[in-house]
């Protein structure tokens, strides 16, 4: 089962491995995952790349016991919006936790981790997930 | 038998190859088995298990692990202390029997995860445990032969054993990572030398396509294990002139605590020098990690111009025989990232159940 086109995922690769997003240099926004254009100064943004540190907090969280596919054997988990401390919010999996450690306000740090398989024989997709620190 | 030499000094002490590890790191998944609890399943006595292999638990991948990602954690480590920047590192060799593509490089993965730019050679290679070993021995020839500035050797494994197997109670996981490199303002161990003894020995094995590896039993021990990490020993002694009591600390691949400080005691070595690296007792055999771990948590140890030897051990057969000078640098070094202590009491007890369904052990059928 191939799910994913694989020149999509390789361009990808340094956003998903290294947290680049990129920052419009005219409103002085950052934007996680990066943006073709910025969506607030349009034409007059400039934006160029931002590696963001890998720290963060959670801002709020849900524990998935239903997982989509590709997901489903990993269940439960937990999936959190974490504010990066120098840069956006995002939506990642909270990793090697249990449940009572993840809370609102707990301090994350990024973890390389897979993230899923496109089945037996298709490409596997890394990134990062976050633990609790 | 074919004996090779590689990056030999022939004076006879305080051995300089301007070669050394000048960044290290490890890393061990949290989750940890009780070999207790394996031995519940098969019906067998836990205690005779754990006395006979010297073996309380071992380390067991969480569901999103592989050694792609042990090799990018224990590489960000090595990075913390050798605070290089990734783009002068030129190759990057992972070792491990249980790189997750048959074909396609888990290096690449390491590179790009890392930031390692694009101007670097890599391999993923394999040679049953010694395949990181083999990876040091590899960069340290490119960089002593000035090619690269600094290489990245890895060694690192998920390593399979079949359900009611004894290899089921040792088969870990987790790895090392070093970076390797010539400036002597930055080395923390001097590689003074290296030897290694490799023969066509077949005492364990896995075929293409095979799930689990298979082993010959008995034939594991006296004719493959204890045979080449003895004569790598003997030959690395013999060559640079050191006696085993030269050495304050002494690592040998930990297949089984048994087999290792058994070793230890052939050699007339005891057991409090290989007592800092001998993790196995706590984490299992980490296959391709496994005496390189052992070697990171013995600097973590080490005191500055102490020796240390280390011998590692891969099936098929072979082992790589090293003599590591500790320098002033380590000090420094050795507190800008998490020790193997740090890592070995981070932990998380699983079931069989959760152990099984981690490791890919159920059939689905067609609830896939």
């Amino acid at each position: 089962m191939h799910r994913t086109s694989v020149p999509l995922l390789w361009r990808r690769f340094k956003h998903h491995y290294r947290l680049l997003g990129n920052h419009c240099k005219t409103c002085k926004t950052d934007y996680y995952p990066p943006r073709e254009i910025c969506p607030t100064c349009r034409r007059k943004g400039v934006l160029e790349e931002k590696e963001f540190e890998k720290k963060g907090t959670i801002q709020t969280y849900s524990i998935i016991y239903a997982g989509p596919v590709g997901f489903d054997k990993q269940t439960p988990y937990a999936v959190a919006l974490i504010k990066l401390d120098n840069g956006p919010v995002l939506v990642s999996q909270i990793v090697d936790a249990p449940f009572d450690q993840v809370k609102i306000g707990a301090k994350v740090t990024a973890v390389f981790r897979k993230i899923y398989e496109d089945g037996k024989e298709g490409i596997i997709h890394y990134g990062l997930k976050w633990k609790v620190v | 038998m074919n004996k090779v030499e590689l990056i030999m000094n022939n004076s006879k002490k305080a051995l300089d190859n301007g070669v050394g590890i000048i960044g290290y790191g490890a890393y061990i998944p949290k989750r940890r088995i009780k070999a207790e609890t394996i031995a519940e399943v098969w019906g067998k006595d836990g205690e005779d298990i754990k006395n006979g292999l010297m073996i309380e638990e071992k380390a067991v991948p969480g569901i999103d692990e592989d050694t792609a990602t042990i090799s990018v954690a224990a590489t960000q480590n090595a990075l913390l202390r050798a605070k290089i920047n990734p783009r002068e590192i030129g190759a990057i060799y992972v070792g491990s029997e249980s790189h997750p593509y048959a074909v396609k490089p888990t290096a690449t993965i390491v590179g790009d995860a890392i930031n390692a730019g694009h101007d670097y050679t890599a391999a993923s290679t394999e040679f049953a445990c010694k395949a990181g070993t083999a990876a040091i021995q590899m960069c340290a020839g490119l960089v002593k032969s000035n090619y690269i500035k600094y290489g990245l050797a890895i060694g690192a494994d998920t390593a399979q054993g079949a359900p009611g197997n004894a290899l089921e109670y040792s088969a870990a996981a987790g790895g090392a990572a070093f970076i390797i490199g010539s400036d002597k303002r930055e080395i923390v161990a001097q590689i003074e030398a290296t030897y290694s003894y490799s023969s066509d020995t077949p005492d364990f094995w896995r075929r293409s396509h095979a799930m689990y590896p298979s082993h010959g039993g008995r034939f594991t021990g006296e004719p493959a294990y204890v045979k080449h990490v003895f004569s790598a020993t003997q030959g690395l002694l013999e060559r640079t002139g050191y006696k085993i009591n030269d050495f304050d600390f002494a690592v040998f691949h930990m297949p089984n605590g048994k087999f290792a400080s058994g070793m230890a005691k052939k050699l007339g070595i005891p057991f409090e020098k290989i007592a800092p690296g001998f993790v196995v007792k706590r984490i299992g055999n980490t296959y391709s990690g496994s005496s390189i771990l052992g070697l990171c948590a013995t600097l973590d140890v080490a005191k500055p111009n102490q020796l240390i030897l280390l011998t590692s051990y891969g099936s098929g057969a072979g082992s790589d025989s090293f003599v590591f000078r500790t320098t002033d640098k380590l000090n420094e070094v050795r507190n800008a990232a998490p020790t193997v202590e740090d890592y070995i009491k981070d932990k998380e007890y699983v079931s069989y159940a959760q152990y099984a369904k981690i490791k890919g052990k159920l059939h689905y059928g067609g609830a896939q």
